[in-house]
């Protein structure tokens, strides 16, 4: 930081780091130089909550948290608003599309091997994002107040009723009331409103962490251990290219070509075939009819697949519900399971590459088996991709080890 | 070990294929919302037919107004009869609280009616009723099995007829379909009443979504700059990468 500012901008230096933030964050922030298509998930990931925060904002000036009334302002905001269908399709298409973004990023860690040391505190980070996002979704879906979100809500908060012993309690505490009712969509409401501001300032740590180690790339090689010197600096690393401005022009490249994708949903089919918005949430709450079938939105089912698949012990759902957040819990020990010498996919052998695309099937299977009615051979199936689901963690340490490896080349490729 | 999961993943995969439960089958609505002609009549036919019950409890009726092409004097002369006034909701005389003590469940708002079904269903569901002795109105429904509601439509329609197939033994079996039952005919011929039960639908998913044609009118515009801003954006990307490459 030799360069000094003059004039306004050496006035806020003086007094708030602005120059140096921009060059170490942006300018002079060195990122590897062959970042691929999966790298864009991550700044398109941020795009989207920047954009639910805000619909969501709005969304909140027109919509009200009572039972008696949140059906009827949604559809108040949806035809008396002006413009608030387009903030509510794109709110509704916004929290799909997240976990879409999420789901294709934490991919792309594990493709590339993104978790491994120096960056297991950053995977752990995202996890703790993705924990958080899903509960902002869960509070989120209840708020339409139709059948599927009463119900849904409704099946999820029972969850903590299987809990041994203080069970009934919890779930009493959690609803404020017996049953889902006005009391909880209050509660819910509020949460709703604050966990996107948790989720901003996570999403900070997560990208402080990730300037502190730098990104991983394809080819699983760090870059700051490489060579130094490239044409912006004698010592940046060869194969690091400032953030600002060739990422920058880069990411808006990615954010047009995602925003075409986001807007034909949003306004050509923002339902998306019943997945996106449900047909039964188009039916105001009702807490004495149960719908014949109750499934999550399909960013939940792959969990709630695993959940019906495990049978009950002593009556009580209780060892499904443990297996479905062990599924979760299991990736914030990802970092220590993988035992291979390299990092990325590129470089490690036929049984990892096997692995991880059983993995993705099963995730894939088990996300379709969670909106299906339960039939006896699905819930088999459900079982089966369970086992696979686990094994693909719990056999890491065996297989990542003594599979074959290629060898990793000193820079990074192309 | 692996390729033995793999094939296990493959045997399985019949499994995929078997479909739950029996669904009915629907037939195509084929209905057309930029028929402002078709959505007048099946605005009309909701006043004089179903309105008696239903409502459209977040519709107002200056919106459809508005969107059908209606000044505020034809709103009120052909469409108000109940002394509302023109920016208030559809909403029938009829108490929720009465129709659950007349026909053992509350009769339905209609405003989102097509979205929580679809619009076949709806087309397929009023062309559906049959005389059925069993049940209070004396009429049953295809596609929605025990209906509560009677066949207000059969003057028009004329009365229909079960059609069941065949057991393995010859027996009666399960219902197939329904078809007209020549001793009951209608006023309107076959022809015409599915056209009134085609605006009717027409009409109904209108109010489902009264923005849905200009959602997708302001779609292409969006898609078009975001085209060019993508390939403004791409060119961008190239012209500062030639440095990196």
């Amino acid at each position: 930081m030799s360069t000094e500012s003059s004039g306004f901008l050496g006035w806020i230096d003086e007094r708030f780091p602005l120059t140096k933030v921009w060059k170490e964050h942006l300018s002079e922030y060195y990122a590897p130089r062959n970042f691929n298509f999966w790298y864009f998930m991550g700044s398109l990931a941020l795009l989207v909550l920047v954009l639910q925060i805000i619909t969501g904002i709005w969304l909140a000036m027109n919509y009200k948290p009572s039972a008696e009334n949140a059906f009827a302002s949604v559809e108040y905001i949806m035809r008396d608003v002006d413009w608030g269908w387009l903030l509510r399709y794109l709110h509704s298409t916004g929290a799909s599309a997240f976990f879409i973004l999420i789901y294709l990023h934490m991919f792309r860690g594990l493709l590339y091997g993104s978790y491994r040391k120096p960056r297991e505190l950053l995977w752990i980070i995202g996890l703790v994002i993705y924990l958080a996002m899903m509960a902002t979704a869960f509070f989120g879906y209840l708020l339409p107040w139709g059948q599927m979100s009463y119900w849904g809500a409704q099946v999820i908060v029972n969850l903590f009723s299987t809990v041994p012993v203080v069970g009934e309690d919890l779930s009493i505490w959690v609803r404020g009331d017996y049953v889902v009712s006005d009391v909880t969509l209050n509660r819910f409401f509020a949460f709703h409103f604050l966990m996107p501001f948790l989720l901003a300032a996570l999403v900070f740590l997560h990208i402080v962490a990730l300037h502190k180690v730098g990104s991983n790339n394809p080819d699983g090689v760090e870059i700051k251990k490489g060579p130094k010197g490239n044409r912006w600096s004698d010592s940046a690393p060869a194969d690091g290219i400032p953030f600002h401005p060739y990422y920058s022009v880069k990411d808006l490249a990615g954010v047009a070509g995602f925003l075409i994708l986001f807007s034909a949903v949003v306004f050509f089919w923002p339902d998306f075939g019943g997945l996106f918005l449900e047909a039964p949430n188009f039916e105001p709450a009702n807490p004495l009819k149960t719908p014949v079938h109750i499934a999550p939105v399909w960013y939940f089912t792959p969990f709630y697949a695993m959940l019906r698949a495990v049978p009950p012990l002593f009556n009580s759902q209780f060892p499904g519900v443990v297996v479905m957040f062990a599924a979760i819990l299991i990736m914030f020990f990802l970092p220590w399971l993988d035992r291979s010498p390299v990092k990325s996919i590129r470089y490690k052998g036929t049984i990892s590459k096997i692995a991880i695309a059983v993995f993705a099937v099963s995730f894939v299977a088990l996300a379709w088996l969670g909106l299906e009615p339960s039939t006896y051979a699905k819930t088999l199936l459900a079982r089966l991709f369970t086992v696979l689901y686990f094994l693909f963690f719990l056999l890491m340490p065996i297989y990542s080890k003594m599979d074959k490896t290629k060898p990793v080349p000193e820079r990074v490729t192309k | 070990m692996k390729r033995l999961i793999i094939a296990s993943v493959l045997l399985f995969a019949p499994a995929f294929g078997i479909a739950s439960g029996e669904s009915v089958h629907l037939e195509n609505a084929n209905i057309d919302l930029t028929d402002k002609e078709s959505l007048k009549r099946g605005a009309e036919s909701f006043v004089k037919y179903c309105m008696g019950c239903h409502s459209l409890r977040y519709m107002r009726y200056n919106r459809m107004g508005k969107d059908l092409g209606l000044d505020e004097v034809q709103v009120r002369q052909d469409f108000i009869f109940n002394g509302a006034k023109p920016g208030d909701q559809m909403v029938s005389a009829m108490r929720p609280a009465d129709t659950e003590k007349w026909f053992g469940t509350p009769v339905p708002d209609l405003t989102l009616v097509t979205r929580r079904r679809s619009s076949d269903w709806v087309y397929s569901y009023l062309k559906g009723f049959y005389s059925d002795d069993t049940r209070p109105f004396g009429v049953n429904n295809i596609v929605f099995p025990n209906v509560g509601m009677p066949d207000i439509l059969a003057d028009l329609q004329g009365m229909q007829k079960p059609v069941y197939g065949e057991t393995a033994g010859g027996d009666q079996g399960e219902i197939e379909g329904v078809e007209p039952d020549p001793e009951q005919p209608g006023t309107m011929s076959a022809e015409e009443y599915d056209g009134f039960v085609r605006d009717l639908t027409n009409f109904l998913t209108y109010a489902g979504e009264p923005m849905k044609l200009e959602r997708q009118h302001l779609g292409i515009y969006v898609l078009i700059f975001l085209g060019v801003f993508f390939v403004l954006s791409y060119a961008l990307k190239k012209e500062y990468w030639k440095d990196v490459h």
